[in-house]
């Protein structure tokens, strides 16, 4: 009863913005994801939202330092978009300037500023305001406790982020499917590539205390997939999707307000992923069923 | 350097220096085959794996701890091998869609079933608890003879040391066969490798790795094991043998350092508590990278100036 409550935005103020503001959020992931795996750089999404964890951190301890409590929402967000933005350069720098692939650059850059971000995680424990400080919030996401202007700034920020990608949308979909074509019209593409990086870690940033900095890349790549199966058409892949993802963050971030002990970014994630499998199954054309009955009758036609 | 030194510091130390070089070891060839985020995905999924195991058995033991842990590693190969071919998806989404959505789930289960009880979190799967890893039986330096304080060293040692020994062993056995099939698969095949067989089998001996490493050191260690020292040590040499020597070199290297800097480098700044060893050992990883990125005689790319 009471997730129909939240499902119907009547649990209360606060968890009907949350549940308003992921649905944002998740429509504007799913969006710049399908941006993000055409272009086949799915995972550099996973290294910027790792890379924020010293940044959350390292704002708390200026935050503290400053004189605060180091507990708010845009300080800690603040911190996390410059660590991310640092990452993203180093994994562009090392993979331009040096022989190593993307691959590694990316999985050298998550590893290491998440293994900064743990170290500076137990530097806060040990002072006398780490015992409040609910960082740990910040990996997998939490709704609980919430405060209202946190839930302002992640409806704000979800509502930006979708605008964003509704403004960027025909570039983007230039640069994914045919950047030749792109750059034959005049746009740059470097700076393309460079506004599509900023929309994912804008998701990122906003996502972060919804959904966890482990898990936020999902929100980016399965509603993307999931859409592929769907949709050979890039312009119908976009809204497919972002109504995915904003499905999943919606039902997600109901089901986690109305039912105990379901944290918030892990039921978004397992939702849009049930989305996938079953799209997997019997989707039309790429669905493993559409696969054997296309096979099957192939065989009959030839016997 | 004494008593204390053997007691509290020695044994962490060595489990790190042994999970950096059997990480090393796969992971030289994983990076050069270009799969270097496949620890990445094992390690994330270890955690369902341990928490399913603990479900069906009811406890922490080691062996069913590690035996799930390890069939949640294979699942993860098989099923991103499966949504790569099934829904023609590219390598790297597919990997994200399948690691993401079972530590989703590991994470859910954790949360809703009553684990209270035993020391497993999802913290403790990322960042390890190699601190606890001390040789209480200790006296001192003597003690390494003592066959009494011996047996009361960590389990995690022994067991770190087994693999390491292990895949040393199989680096040398599939040498050729690894290295032919990694730089020209074609003519590996014309050779007559099992190709596909071997890269699996890669995996698997990664998978290993991972799984016998990250509860002690925690799934981040791993990660940047596998990557950070071979990538630092591929800007060194255009020499298999000796690129793999390098990243041996690093990866010890960097949890050396990476343990003393946490263990007394807050002591030095004046700090009275040591911070995260795991952590710290990877930023270490990452500094050698760093440096090797900068300063490497081989950093660019054939007939790219270097900048």
């Amino acid at each position: 009863m009471s997730f129909l409550a939240a499902l119907s935005l009547q649990a209360g103020y606060n968890a009907a913005l949350v549940a308003v503001g992921a649905a944002m959020l998740g429509f504007a992931a799913g969006a710049v994801g399908t941006f993000l795996t055409l272009r086949k750089r799915a995972l550099v999404a996973d290294a910027l939202a790792h890379a924020t964890l010293p940044g959350v951190a390292l704002a708390f301890l200026a935050m503290v330092a400053l004189g605060g409590d180091g507990r708010s929402l845009i300080g800690l967000l603040a911190g996390s978009a410059l660590s991310a933005g640092l990452g993203l350069w180093l994994i562009e720098a090392m993979a331009r300037r040096t022989r190593l692939p993307e691959d590694a650059a990316i999985g050298a850059v998550l590893s290491v500023f998440f293994g900064a971000g743990v170290v500076l995680l137990t530097v806060i424990q040990t002072l006398s305001a780490g015992r409040q400080a609910g960082l740990e919030g910040f990996l997998l996401g939490s709704t609980a406790g919430m405060l209202w202007q946190d839930a302002v700034v992640i409806a704000a920020g979800g509502a930006v982020a979708l605008c964003a990608t509704y403004v960027l949308r025909r570039p983007l979909q230039l640069l994914a499917f045919d950047p030749q074509q792109a750059a034959a019209l005049g746009y740059d593409l470097r700076r393309l590539d460079l506004a599509l990086m900023a929309l994912v870690m804008a998701v990122t940033v906003i996502g972060l205390k919804l959904v966890g900095l482990v898990l936020i890349v999902a929100l980016l790549i399965i509603p993307a997939v999931t859409a592929r199966l769907w949709s050979n058409r890039s312009g119908r892949m976009i809204w497919l999707a972002g109504g995915i993802g904003a499905l999943s963050a919606y039902v997600g971030a109901a089901l986690s307000a109305s039912v105990a002990d379901v944290p918030t970014g892990p039921i978004m994630v397992l939702i849009a992923a049930a989305v996938f499998a079953v799209s997997l199954l019997v989707a039309p054309q790429r669905g493993i069923l559409a696969g054997a009955i296309r096979r099957a009758r192939l065989r009959r036609d030839w016997a | 350097m004494g008593a204390e030194f053997v007691q509290f510091s020695l044994t962490p130390m060595l489990i790190g220096v042994l999970v950096a070089m059997a990480c090393a070891l796969p992971g030289s060839f994983l990076l050069l085959r270009r799969q270097a985020l496949i620890g990445d995905a094992i390690s994330h999924v270890v955690l369902p794996g341990i928490v399913v195991a603990f479900l069906i058995t009811g406890s922490t033991a080691t062996l069913p701890v590690l035996a799930g842990a390890m069939a949640a590693a294979v699942l993860a190969v098989v099923l991103i091998e499966a949504v790569k071919r099934l829904g023609r998806i590219e390598p790297g989404a597919a990997m994200g869609v399948v690691f993401t959505a079972m530590f989703a789930a590991g994470v859910l289960i954790l949360e809703r079933s009553d684990t209270s009880g035993v020391h497993l979190d999802v913290e403790h799967a990322l960042m390890g608890n190699l601190e606890s890893l001390i040789w209480l039986d200790a006296v001192g330096w003597g003690s390494l003879t003592d066959g009494a304080a011996l047996a009361g060293l960590p389990p995690e040692l022994l067991r770190m040391a087994v693999v390491t020994a292990g895949m040393a062993v199989l680096t040398v056995l599939f040498w050729r066969p690894l290295k032919i099939s990694t730089f020209d698969e074609g003519f590996a095949v014309g050779l007559g490798i099992p190709t596909q067989l071997l890269g699996f089998g890669l995996v698997i001996a990664a998978a290993v790795v991972a799984v016998a490493a990250f509860d002690a050191v925690g799934s981040i260690l791993v990660i940047a094991m596998f990557i950070c020292p071979p990538a630092a040590a591929r800007l060194m040499t255009d020499v298999l043998g000796r690129q793999v020597g390098w990243s041996l070199g690093f990866g010890a290297a960097s949890a050396i350092i990476g343990y003393v800097l946490a263990g007394y480098g807050p002591l030095w700044l004046g700090a009275a508590d040591a911070v995260s060893a795991a952590g710290m050992m990877a930023v270490a990883s990452g500094g050698f990278l760093g440096l090797a990125c900068l300063f490497g005689p081989r950093r660019a790319r054939l007939g790219q100036e270097r900048g």
